[in-house]
């Protein structure tokens, strides 16, 4: 085991070099497993998980000679008790073009409650493709009790979409996170 | 203070404090029996319910936590201790060493272990009752709509963890540092070999494991969101830190047992080993592509096609060096003198049933077949054909066959292959219809079927209760023999044994090679 | 050479699989069902081939040179020529067998150009469907087990379809490519149907894809297979693929029953229409964790329960909102206000409650309006 040695007793030595290779295992979930896999969703769309920062990028040209049907579904989570649903159900788009499509939620109770919209593309091979300059799954959103909000999506689908991609499906999942985010409810 | 020689101390602080390998053996050995028998206990309980269609004795609630339980007593419990125990017999007997080389850690790697177990059996009687989201406990059904016994389980595992950590670090400083003079790495018997492998992937994945239940407990009581999709994380996170360390983990359990095949198949042929150096390669490489097949148990999980093909197609590779080692024991039976004792019976079960159970892994690891078979009792069937007749056989065998050097005394022959014979035939009664039911489409883990699976069920339970009641009749063959068997007349026991442990008196005395033996040849001639 | 493995095994498992113990994998009705059906059948032949042909020599080895017999061990090892044999071969066998493997792959994979979209969602314990159109009145319902607890605990006969039947299947018309998009509301589910050979998991927060055509008219049944909590085993799926015209009438008339079911919300209903419609309800969405009679199970009690004797609107909130923490779930988003009267005026009078509330769909688009 190389040179370096931690202890004169060689047995010793042996094991506290192996405590080490342990220690640094269990450090590499937390520093090197989670995060690569985020990394590794977000750049290759595992899962469908889209970017979760506003595309800045500019497009530059808009592919006219075809069109992808982009199709969004509203899903409420367990329990959550909004009404949510998108303004249009399926958008014909050119690729490269710059689109928007309205959500509506409502909150139907009394009391304040937060959201947290989660998207998911499908197939997931697009979701390194499609691209939101703006979104309202970036942020959470909080609603007064029988309060409404239109929530604006813009999005760009690359024009290196490739061609045998005809149907992106967009799902967005509502999450009541009201409990744990109560600090940001006081601000309010 | 001149004991040199002392032996054993009495009473129970002899147990309590001992630094002695082969009592530390001898207690791991003894626990994990009392494991098998509590986790087979679950099994019965399993069986039972599923004997005939319908409700008749649990609730769908115990049940799962029943197959829960059971999974994780079998795996944690039952088989990794016991060849931990193994190891603490014989590895220092057959590398020429005193002892292991950290005794007081492997007091402590023991002691841990009992406290551990205890606490996740309790959880049977807590409030919500014991964890019931199956030995994967894959998240959000083991955090968020977990019953908050879940807590105690993650300590548990916790525990154990460490307890395999410890064990295996001082396996590796052992075998590392221990070695009588002559006994290089590529004379050392197999049996330490696959060990010494098996030690390096738990001290890798054990920690991976320990991540894993830890970002579960942060998910649970800290807010964090690792597996919650409403914090930014991902469920199928955990599945695939979870197989990150469970598919090496399955190899961790059958890589001692190819070590124990390894070491009874030649003494029985009377011929050494045919590939020595090809097995060692063999179970490094099974070693390493442990690491990168993890995710062929989630096929369905919607991962891109590339990653399905490339899992894949590693998975199908591991078929290559499994295949070697098959080859390799029938080769080294081949024009041998063979003679069918006990162990040996053990081995040639392991034989067949693991090379049946690595058939039906090739089927599993073809991503578009597995979308038939995934998380149906044809995968049930399969990994009980390499845990059970894999590493339980393995691991009778190895009892049958090291008891006598151990103890003195010789089992009762005739009991011991009436065991063989029973639970042979048990065994495929339970195991082998759970095939036809998994391909005509019943899921894994459900309490009650459809009736066109009724008849195949029954004759499963049938088998599993005689399976179940032949590792009685092992216990007492075992107590009987330590008891009162006859004293073994030949010092070698087994004329066919090969190697440093077989040179000591026998019953192998307390203390053993506090003189370094000469290491009289390489292993691999005789 | 695939076309004659799986015919030959055909032929041999036939008269097996005619019997009630189907043993082997059904090739299904769908085109990629056969090719798994074939590579299947591949696999397992070469295995058994192989199988067969190692096993001879062991068992052969066991006879012949035994030493009981008197053979004479020869002490020969390490072979470099037959080792390398032994390596490159399988990696040989492997390669044929990854190559249909791979095209079958590509083929369950090939989302893309659906003529229809259903978005499937895993509940614990049931499923829901939903027609994803471009417009008009969103198709959606739950799908749950419809066996009876009385078979299943064992007092009456079990039918036919013991725990393979639900109170409304999904329907889709045949020859079309049908798109299903998966996801789930709780835990991880598995959508599976083996006869049209789709398996896939239902994760809370992402969608997954899958797709199927099915070119002949029948009633295919499947399970969930990811191990999602209590009743896991208990909650099948139900697939009847129809024809383009049948599906067409059908669709229609789920979007009239939607509407006559908005007007219902109107209208104060009588009392005996209402308990036996929440009847109906309680027994699919209540009765497996409240029991038969109301008596309390993995939930609370409702005979006797001080919040359904109680105030109508607490009782309404929970029933509506769930109680988090627990395995009751909020119904609102699962039940229209005319389901929902229902069954509370079910609860509310069934099991020894005797309250004579009557409980109408105004009362409860009135409640949830606050």
């Amino acid at each position: 085991m190389g040179s370096l040695r931690l202890s004169r007793v060689p047995a010793i030595d042996t094991a506290l070099k192996l405590v080490t290779v342990a220690v640094a295992m269990f450090a590499f979930v937390f520093v090197v497993m989670v995060p690569l896999y985020n990394v590794l969703c977000d750049a290759l769309g595992i899962n469908g998980k889209t970017a979760s920062q506003a595309y800045t990028a500019v497009s530059t040209a808009v592919d006219e000679s075809r069109q992808v049907t982009v199709q969004f579904v509203a899903i409420n989570n367990d329990d959550m008790p909004w009404s949510f649903s998108a303004g249009e159900r399926v958008m014909r788009v050119h690729p490269g073009a710059a689109n928007g499509v309205v959500f509506r939620a409502m909150n139907p109770t009394d009391a304040e409650m937060v959201a947290q919209a989660i998207p998911s593309i499908s197939p997931s091979r697009a979701a390194a493709y499609f691209h939101k300059t703006e979104c309202f799954c970036f942020d959470q959103q909080a609603l007064a009790g029988q309060a409404g909000v239109d929530m604006p999506l813009q999005f760009i689908v690359d024009q290196d979409l490739p061609t045998d991609i005809h149907t992106i499906t967009l799902s967005y999942t509502l999450f009541d996170v009201t409990d744990t985010v109560t600090d940001g409810l006081a601000v309010r | 203070m001149g004991d040199h020689h002392h032996g054993p101390a009495t009473g129970i602080t002899r147990w309590l404090f001992t630094t002695n390998h082969k009592d530390i053996g001898t207690m791991y050995l003894w626990f994990s029996f009392a494991m098998f028998l509590l986790g087979g206990f679950f099994a019965m309980v399993i069986r039972a319910e599923l004997f005939q269609p319908g409700m008749q004795l649990v609730e769908p609630a115990f049940f799962n936590q029943m197959t829960t339980l059971h999974g994780l007593v079998m795996v944690f419990g039952a088989i990794m201790p016991s060849f931990v125990g193994l190891a603490n017999w014989l590895i220092p007997m057959m590398i020429g060493a005193p002892d292991m080389a950290l005794p007081r850690m492997n007091n402590w790697s023991f002691w841990i272990l009992p406290p551990a177990f205890l606490m996740l059996a309790s959880t049977l009687f807590m409030e919500g009752g014991a964890p019931a989201f199956g030995w994967t406990f894959y998240a959000p059904l083991s955090t968020t709509y977990a019953a908050p016994s879940v807590t105690f389980f993650i300590f548990a595992i916790h525990i154990l963890g460490v307890s395999s950590i410890m064990g295996s670090i001082n396996i590796i400083a052992t075998v590392m540092n221990m070695r009588a003079p002559g006994m290089t790495y590529m004379k050392m018997p197999l049996f330490v070999w696959t060990w010494l492998i098996t030690a390096f992937l738990l001290v890798a994945v054990m920690p991976v494991l320990a991540g894993a239940v830890t970002m579960m407990l942060m998910d649970i009581h800290f807010g964090t969101s690792f597996f919650s999709a409403a914090g930014g994380g991902d469920p199928v996170l955990f599945q695939h830190i979870f197989w990150f360390f469970g598919h090496p983990e399955v190899y961790i359990i059958i890589l001692p047992a190819f070590g124990v095949v390894s070491q009874i198949i030649p003494a029985f042929s009377r011929k050494p080993l045919f590939g020595y150096a090809s097995m060692v390669y063999a179970t490094a490489s099974i070693a390493f592509l442990s690491f990168i097949v993890w995710a062929h148990h989630m096929y369905t999980v919607g991962m891109p096609v590339a990653g399905e093909l490339f899992f894949m197609y590693a998975t199908m590779l591991i078929a290559v060096p499994t295949g070697v080692k098959v080859f390799n024991w029938i080769t080294t039976m081949w024009r041998g003198a063979l003679s069918f004792e006990t162990p040996m019976l053990f081995c040639i079960g392991f034989l067949i049933l693991f090379t049946l159970g690595g058939f039906t892994g090739l089927m599993l690891s073809i991503a578009p077949a597995d979308f038939q078979y995934h998380d149906t009792y044809f995968v049930v069937a399969h990994f009980h054909y390499v845990m059970v007749a894999g590493a339980v056989f393995s691991m009778t065998a190895a009892v049958y066959y090291w008891l006598p050097k151990w103890c003195g005394r010789m089992y009762n022959e005739a009991m011991g292959k009436t065991h063989f014979w029973i639970s042979f035939i048990g065994f495929n009664i339970t195991f082998f219809p759970q095939h036809f039911v998994g391909l005509a489409g019943m899921p894994r883990r459900i309490p009650d079927y459809a009736l066109q699976f009724a008849d195949f069920n029954m004759m499963s339970s049938i088998g599993a209760f005689i399976y179940g009641a032949s590792q009685l009749l092992f216990l007492y063959n075992v107590i009987a023999t330590i008891v009162a068997g006859k004293p073994v007349s030949d010092e070698k026991v087994w004329d066919g044994a090969e190697g440093l442990e077989w040179t000591l008196p026998t019953p192998a005395p307390y203390h053993t090679f506090e003189e370094p033996p000469q290491v009289p040849k390489p292993v691999g001639t005789i | 050479m695939r076309r004659v493995f799986s015919g030959a095994a055909l032929t041999l498992l036939a008269p097996l699989a005619a019997a009630q113990n189907q043993v082997n994998m059904s090739p299904g009705v769908t085109e990629i069902g056969a090719d798994i059906f074939e590579l299947h059948m591949l696999i397992m032949w070469i295995c058994v081939v192989i199988g067969v042909a190692v096993f001879a020599v062991m068992f052969y080895s066991m006879y012949a040179h035994r030493k009981s017999k008197g053979h004479q061990a020869s002490q020969f090892h390490e072979s470099t020529k037959v080792e390398v044999a032994w390596t490159v071969v399988p990696f040989l066998i492997l390669i044929a067998m990854a190559v249909p493997a791979t095209s079958t792959l590509l083929e369950v994979y090939d989302n893309d150009e659906a003529e229809l979209d259903v978005l499937i969602t895993g509940y614990q314990w049931k499923w829901k469907y939903e027609y994803l159109e471009a417009s008009g009145e969103p198709v959606a319902f739950f799908s749950n087990l419809a066996t009876p607890q009385e078979e299943i605990y064992n007092t009456e006969q079990k039918g036919e379809n013991y725990l393979l039947e639900v109170d409304e299947p999904l329907v889709i018309p045949t020859n079309t490519k049908v798109r299903f998009l998966i996801t789930a509301n709780d835990v991880i589910h598995s959508w599976w149907v083996p006869e049209i050979a789709v398996k896939r998991d239902a994760i809370p927060g992402f969608i997954n894809e899958a797709w199927t055509r099915v070119p002949q008219e029948g009633i295919y049944r499947g399970q969930c297979t990811e191990l999602c909590g209590a009743y896991h085993g208990f909650m099948p799926v139900v697939v009847h693929a129809v024809s383009r015209d049948e599906f067409d009438a059908w669709m229609a008339a789920k979007r009239g029953a939607a509407i006559t079911q908005a007007a219902l919300a109107t209208q104060t209903l009588p009392v005996d229409e209402l308990m036996d419609q929440g009847k109906a309800i309680y027994d699919s969405a209540c009765l497996a964790c409240h029991g038969a009679q109301g008596e309390g199970g993995i939930g609370n009690a409702i005979a006797g329960s001080a919040l359904v004797l109680g105030d109508l609107s607490d009782h309404m909130a929970v029933v509506a909102k769930g109680v988090s923490g627990t395995a009751m779930q909020a119904f609102g988003g699962q039940l229209n206000d005319v389901e929902m009267a229902a069954v509370l005026t079910y609860q509310r009078n069934a099991f020894g409650n005797n309250t004579g509330d009557v409980v109408q769909p105004g009362d409860v688009t009135g409640m949830k309006n606050g």
